[in-house]
This record gives C-alpha cells, sequence and structure tokens, in this order.
C-alpha cells in the first residue's frame, strides 16, 4: 500500500491530491512502525507527518500555486540514478540480519546497557524517554533549538514580508 | 472563513477541548506511556490550528496573540537550559538531573518532566507560529479553486 501511495503521489498533477495522498502515506508507515512496536515513532509519524504537515503543505498551496508545473525536460536519467540506488539499498539489505533477530547488532551493542540501567538510575518505566532526556539530553537539547530556530526562520521570512509589502503599500496611497 | 459549515463548528467546539485534555496527558504521562514533548506540543498545536481553520485567524488571534506565541518559543528552550543549567548549579554536570532532587531518581523524574516541558512548549509555538505566518498572508487562490 506504500509503494501503491507513493507511485500515485508521482503522477498526481493536482497538489491538493498529492498532499492528501502524502498524509495517507504518513497514516500509513505509522502503521508500519506501530506493527514494528516503535510506539513513540508511530505517534509522531501520525502527529506531525500526517497532521500538521498536511495542515501547512495546504497553507503553502494556498499562497502559491494548485496545480504541480510540466517538467521541462525528460525524466529517464533521474529515473536510471534512482533505480542503481534503490538496487544498491535492496542489495545492502542482503547483508543485514532477519527481521527481529535476537544477535542483531543494534540488540547487542548499547541497547542492553540502557535497559538495565534505566530502572536503577532513572526509574521511568518507557525508557525511549529516558534515553532522549537523561542519556541523550544533549541531542534533545539541540533538537528543541533547531525546532526554535526553524520556527524563528519562518516568522521572519513570511510575517517580515507581509509587513514590508503592507508598508510599500501605504508608501505608494501616500504618494 | 467558513461561516457556513454548521457541523464543522460544532464539532470543532467539541473536539477541542479533548485534544488540549489529550495534548496534556501526552505531555506528562510521556514517562509512563508512549509520547512526550515533541508529540504533545504537535497535538497542542493542532487544538489551536483547528480552530483557526474553522473558525478563521482573527478569533484564535484574540484567544492567543502571536507575541504571546513568539515568547513562548523562546521561553521553552531556556525551560531546557535552566534545566541544565540548574543541575550544573547544583553540583552535577550540565543537563545532570540526578542532583535536582533527594534521591538520584526523583531527580531524574523531575528533570526528565521539566525538559519534556520545554521540548513542548517550543513545538506548540513554532507550530502554532507557523500556522499564524502562513495563514496570515493573503491566499493567492480562492476557495471555490480548490
Amino acid at each position: 500500500m506504500l509503494v501503491v501511495t507513493a507511485i500515485s503521489i508521482v503522477r498526481v498533477r493536482k497538489l491538493f491530491g498529492v498532499v492528501m495522498l502524502s498524509g495517507v502515506f504518513s497514516l500509513l508507515s505509522a502503521l508500519l512502525f506501530v506493527s514494528f512496536d516503535a510506539v513513540d515513532v508511530a505517534f509522531t509519524e501520525a502527529a506531525v507527518g500526517a497532521g500538521i504537515s498536511t495542515v501547512l503543505m495546504l497553507g503553502t498551496i494556498a499562497l502559491t500555486a494548485r496545480t504541480e508545473k510540466k517538467p521541462s525536460h525528460s525524466s529517464i536519467l533521474p529515473l536510471i540514478v534512482v533505480t542503481i540506488t534503490g538496487a544498491v539499498l535492496v542489495y545492502g539489505t542482503l547483508d543485514m540480519p532477519n527481521f527481529g533477530a535476537a544477535d542483531a547488532p543494534i540488540h547487542t551493542h548499547v541497547a542492553p546497557e540502557y535497559f538495565s540501567r534505566t530502572p536503577v538510575e532513572i526509574d521511568v518505566p518507557n525508557i525511549v524517554t529516558a534515553i532522549l532526556g537523561s542519556y541523550r539530553g544533549y541531542d534533545t537539547l539541540g533538537e528543541t533549538a533547531v525546532v526554535f530556530t526553524a520556527g524563528i526562520g519562518v516568522v521572519l521570512l513570511i510575517s517580515g514580508l507581509g509587513r514590508r509589502r503592507k508598508r510599500k503599500k501605504t508608501d505608494v496611497e501616500k504618494a | 472563513m467558513m461561516e457556513h459549515h454548521l457541523i464543522l463548528r460544532v464539532i470543532t467546539k467539541i473536539l477541542i477541548a479533548p485534544i488540549l485534555i489529550f495534548a496534556f496527558y501526552v505531555q506528562f504521562h510521556g514517562d509512563y506511556s508512549p509520547g512526550g514533548g515533541f508529540q504533545a506540543g504537535i497535538i497542542f498545536a493542532v487544538g489551536f490550528i483547528l480552530y483557526g481553520l474553522v473558525f478563521g485567524l482573527r478569533p484564535t488571534k484574540k484567544v492567543l496573540p502571536e507575541w504571546v506565541v513568539h515568547k513562548f518559543m523562546a521561553l521553552g528552550v531556556l525551560i531546557f537550559a535552566g534545566t541544565g543549567v540548574a543541575g550544573l548549579m547544583m553540583g552535577g554536570n550540565f543537563l545532570d538531573y540526578s542532583v535536582l532532587a533527594e534521591t538520584p531518581q526523583k531527580g531524574q523524574h523531575l528533570g526528565l518532566l521539566l525538559i519534556e516541558f520545554g521540548v513542548g512548549t517550543t513545538v506548540a509555538a513554532v507550530m502554532i507560529s507557523i500556522f499564524y505566518a502562513f495563514a496570515s498572508r493573503p491566499p493567492r487562490i480562492s476557495d471555490e479553486d480548490w
């Protein structure tokens, strides 16, 4: 279903449909994360991907145009690049351990340490929160700063432009 | 904006309170169940954005003026960093919450609660202000064109 949605996102020309389909895509991948037992990630994907970004995309469409432009050059070269990259990635997955294998590197490196230390040192049931907030506190602080910077950037770019245009208009009216 | 959608307006009014309460649940229950500051901030922002979409931007800005949102954006980062500095002041490392309360575990609980609150504040404020920034500009295409 993810593949079908992705293909239709590429094929549909009306941007309203594209935005709705990408919301569907996010929701489907959230379901995929749930079936992988990654509930925190699924939660974020559903809230951010399917919820907020759909609304923001619609807002962007309202400010720009409703349909995609016709591509100006042929799409054969990008198709070749994408196919080769995809083939390499699929080849890479052949070396990966089986899904759910207990001896996969991700389960033998730092994860056991987090699992054994969290109940003793932090004593919260949700280990994801403990890792994000405590063991990886700097990362999360950095992420928050990134969100903050992004917000400031958008506010400066978009709101500032609007104000300048308004000022120009009043100047014209005065003249 | 959309004065004629009676059903939308009624449903929105019913939905907004549960959305905001759910956001707080996700925020402060993040230690025990899936969730945390990022998700809670988004859900909280969605409550206001939904209101803004259905009832228009002006009533939303009356409830939550733009300058307040901008202040909260910075306040969240300050809460997060301030928690780190508080740990520094009380004799630990930066962002080491074990020293914040009598036992290390209680300190960690308090620290996690505070930083998640900081994250949630920033995320919600950023999302709402991005929505304000997009929605306050006059749209290029009219409602019928969709």
